[in-house]
């Protein structure tokens, strides 16, 4: 028999609650198998997304737009729904729900997720007609209906609601007045600086301001005709709205006996002080925090749910919030603590003529706050790189110029999402417009980047447009867009980071995947092809002489050792080391094509020759015959060292300084066949010229006359990415100490998929420099590790399948019929 | 009536791996689990045709290795909010041989 769990608030954070507990449903039906499910809502309508009541009141969206769970979605997973029916009293000793209509409905397990009130200023006239708060769709209808049938409104608080509410209000025809207590608008999102540019531009726009207006009473008959203030002063009003603040509604669970203080208190499982009865959303006080924003309650939700399916480790441990406001033709962001204490210190960047502003608030070069206004397109990258306290001295010059992420290829100079045409392509990969994008966002009350990408495919290639995707996400669903969180797990089959993967690996010792799936409780039985590669490298980096290589978890080009294409035929590009070849190679290369019937070669980037059109039965015959004329495997194909890359060098060019190309070909057989997290290419040029482009590669030499310049993490494709200089060094010898050490640092500590470009921008170059360049113990023992883990990379893959191993892979069966 | 046909040893697969088996007309991936279920699809992915034998398997789905769609094994059919079906085969395996039934299941 299942247990009864109950939901009181049939709103966004409990409802949520119970999706995310359905997504734990192991028997394949849909709803709960552990619980048989009623809802009792106050409202008359299913779940709707309440963060879209401001573009409903604008006019910009439909009420049926905004409906996240219709009537049939919970018919589908057998939920019972109560709507329109408040529950009146909580008897924990019966474990029975009274609602007002008088129904006793049972429960085990109970969810609280009550949300809150808009507090009502308690001034004389308050309970007057046309006084108002905004909060749920019967408040918009009100607002609707008034703009119909009257002029003037003002809006009490300008606040993040209160200027969403006047802009609703204003779009509906009303003139509006918005009224502040306070000098500043939205002064808990914006400095003052801010908080000017947004009031010009609204004011611009025919809204009228009061500031530093004290409500007094509302005055009228029955209805509301005007505002007094504390001054004597008024205003006239037909319509109020008082958008001051919420309040946690816990009236409920407090009248219950459950403990309760600003909120209904609950601890890191989202469990209340009666361990039968759970509370997410704004009814709760966790940490002494409240939350309002609808991020925050999700990852509450996400939690509780965990618990009530019994599977739960997961802890909540609060939220850092952005906000954005939803006032089309407005960018604005902030987040942090973005008004400067004493010892902080402050980059700014103002420009008033185009209306940009932006402030980031720095305490020992790691981001506190920021506040963004006009030019809001690094608010994600802010964010991120507050939340990820990163050391940021080593861009510190240029922070606030943004990460460039925009003006990569395929994106054009896009600056501004919110000035889109809806026609515009923001996914030169798959497609997809702003427009797809946003109809998908709300068609399917869409909060997470993943949903974005699962739905449109926007994003899911090679992810130049994330930073584009998730400006749209946060413009359009407004504070409810969900940022990465803290804690990004690898994938669904767990809740674990990356980090948390490669610290447990080393620390715990664990040396096989089913190992590692049972000591950080995944969620699958054999994990799935995001997490599986992962976990396959990360044991494979960290144990090189134990680790047993799982076929079966390599991408398919790993596992074949060739390139897949689009039609199912492979590509081979042969090793040559450092870009040099011989006659003879070339012959053999040639009789290789002849032989196998190539049907096109090609001189790469990096200097190889790739042939295409292989046949997948013919590669461990192609393969020897390319072995015993010398070559061994170029690695295209994988996440592993690709090629050195050289210019002409000194033998010839009359520029060159030292044999760079000889260093070339040595840095290659020090390298080659070591797999990585991502591809992983070098480059040697003899001069400063630079004619082997050494200065976007993931590792590059540049010779010079005393030496040699060693630059780290640059790549050019998608986003290119300059390297940075990692040092100087006078002997070849140093050169390859070097890159074993540095290639070896990035092998142990990089995320899988991650390559060294953003590795080195996550993890700051600094952190880099402290072990591989000063620390000369260090960089032995890393050089030390890269060589040992060489010992067992470097055996040729392809001579190995050409002498027979893994022939099943390549031996088709054939039937007749 | 079934028409089966012996097509391998279920040890000549991979564990969460496949085979491709070829007929005149098609090529057919078989795929066994880590359980050792075994399913057969046509080798070709509805979104562009990409060879799922090649694929990563994982649970009772596989994933197309061209771009990431998750194909159940069982029905043939696109997981996620991607839209689409395979023909799937029905299978069965007797003192450790693979049989497939070369009829077209039904469509689900």
């Amino acid at each position: 028999m299942k247990e009864k769990l109950v939901l009181i608030g049939n709103g966004m954070a409990g409802v949520r609650a119970l999706e995310e507990l359905f997504k734990h449903n192991t028997s394949g039906e849909s709803g709960s198998d552990l619980y048989d499910i009623t809802v009792i809502g106050s409202e008359p309508h299913p779940n709707y997304n309440r963060i879209m009541l401001s573009p409903v009141l604008a006019g910009e969206k439909t009420i049926n737009e905004i409906i996240l769970n219709s009537t049939e979605w919970y018919e589908e997973n057998n939920i019972s729904l109560i709507t329109g029916d408040a529950a009146k009293e909580i008897s924990r000793v019966k474990k029975v729900i009274v609602t007002e209509s008088g129904d006793e409905i049972p429960y085990d397990r109970l969810l609280i997720a009550t949300g809150s009130n808009p507090f009502i200023i308690p001034v004389p006239g308050a309970d007057r007609e046309g006084v108002l708060g905004f909060r749920d769709i019967h408040d918009v209808d009100v607002m609707i209906d008034a703009a119909r049938n009257y002029k003037k409104a003002v809006v009490i608080g300008g606040g993040l609601l209160g200027l969403e509410a006047a802009n609703g209000l204003m779009k509906q025809g009303m003139y509006v007045t918005v009224v502040h207590l306070l000098d500043s608008l939205m002064e808990r999102q914006l400095d003052k600086p801010a908080s000017a540019l947004l009031k010009a531009s609204l004011e611009q726009r025919g809204m009228k301001f009061l500031m530093e207006a004290q409500t007094a009473e509302i005055v009228g008959d029955k209805r509301v005709t005007g505002v007094r203030f504390a001054d004597g002063s008024e205003a006239e009003a037909d319509l109020v709205v008082m958008a001051v603040g919420i309040r946690p509604n816990f009236e409920l669970a407090q009248q219950s006996g459950i403990y309760c203080e600003r909120g209904i208190v609950v601890n890191d499982t989202m469990q209340t002080y009666d361990p039968t009865i759970y509370a997410v959303g704004e009814c709760v006080q966790h940490r002494n925090e409240c939350y309002g924003l609808v991020a925050p309650l999700f990852e509450q939700a996400k939690v509780a749910a965990n618990h009530l399916a019994q599977v739960g480790s997961t802890r909540y441990i609060g939220s850092m919030t952005s906000t954005k406001l939803k006032v089309t033709g407005i960018d604005l962001f902030s987040a942090g603590e973005f008004n400067e204490e004493e010892g902080d210190e402050v980059l700014q960047l103002q420009d008033v003529s185009s209306g940009v502003y932006k402030k980031l608030v720095l305490k020992d070069n790691v981001i506190k706050g920021t506040v963004m206004y006009g030019d809001t397109m690094d608010g994600t990258w802010y964010f991120s790189l507050m939340r990820d306290k990163t050391n940021i001295a080593d861009f510190r010059k240029t922070i606030l110029f943004g990460q460039h992420d925009l003006g990569d290829a395929g994106h054009g100079d896009k600056t501004s999402v919110m000035s889109l045409p809806d026609d515009a392509e923001i996914c030169g990969c798959n497609g997809v417009s702003k427009g797809d994008i946003v109809q998908a966002i709300s068609k399917n009350g869409i909060f997470t980047l993943e949903e974005v990408q699962a739905h449109t495919k926007a994003s899911s290639s090679c992810g130049s447009c994330t930073g584009l995707v998730e400006s749209i996400l946060a413009s359009t669903v407004g504070e409810g867009y969900t940022e990465t969180p803290s804690k990004k797990p690898i994938c669904k089959c767990t809740d674990c980071s990356h980090d948390e993967v490669i610290d447990a690996i080393k620390d715990h010792e664990l040396k096989t995947m089913p190992a590692v799936r049972e000591f950080l409780e995944w969620k699958t039985p054999d994990g799935c092809a995001a997490c599986r590669p992962a976990l396959n490298y990360y044991l494979m980096a960290r144990w090189p002489e134990e680790y047993q290589d799982d076929a079966q978890s390599r991408f398919i080009n790993e596992r074949v050792h060739g390139n897949i294409q689009k039609d199912g035929t492979y590509s081979v590009v042969p090793r040559m080391f450092g870009g040099l070849v011989k006659p003879d190679e070339l012959r053999a290369i040639a009789d290789v094509c002849d032989k196998f019937d190539v049907p096109e070669m090609k001189v790469t980037g990096g200097q190889r020759i790739d042939l295409f059109g292989i046949k997948k039965e013919d590669l461990p015959a192609m393969w020897k015959d390319l072995t015993d004329a010398g070559f061994v495997s170029g690695h295209a194909y994988g996440k592993a060292m690709r090629t050195v890359k050289t210019c002409a060098g000194k033998t010839w060019c009359r520029f060159g300084t030292q044999n760079s190309t000889r260093l070339g070909v040595k840095l290659e057989e020090l390298t080659w066949g070591s797999y990585m997290q991502h591809k992983f290419k070098l480059a040697v040029s003899g001069c400063p010229r630079n004619c082997a482009e050494a200065t976007i590669k993931d590792f590059g030499v540049v010779c010079v006359d005393s030496g040699y310049e060693l630059h780290v993490g640059g790549n050019g494709g998608i986003k290119v990415r300059v390297t940075d200089l990692l040092c100087k060094v006078e002997t070849e010898e140093e050169v390859l100490e070097y890159c074993g050490a540095f290639t070896q640092k990035y092998r142990e500590e990089a995320h899988y998929l991650e390559r060294t470009a953003p590795w080195v921008e996550r993890v700051g170059l600094s952190s880099i420099k402290e072990v591989v360049v000063d620390n000369a113990e260090e960089r032995k023992a890393l050089y030390e590790r890269f060589k040992l883990s060489q010992k067992y990379a470097q055996i040729d893959p392809w001579k190995e399948r050409a002498d027979g191993a893994a022939s099943h892979e390549f031996t088709p069966l054939k039937i007749a019929g | 009536m079934s028409n089966w046909t012996e097509v391998v040893a279920l040890d000549d697969i991979p564990q969460l791996g496949s085979r491709v088996v070829t007929t005149d007309t098609m090529k057919i991936a078989v795929f066994r689990t880590s359980t050792d279920e075994v399913f057969a699809m046509k080798d070709e992915c509805p979104h562009k045709q990409g060879p799922l034998s090649q694929g990563i398997v994982h649970g009772t789905s596989v994933t197309c290795p061209l771009h990431n769609w998750k194909i159940d094994l069982a029905s043939g059919e696109a997981l996620g909010p991607d839209e689409g079906c395979t023909n799937v085969f029905p299978v069965k395996i007797e003192s450790g041989m693979v049989y497939i039934s070369f009829r077209i299941a039904e469509a689900a």
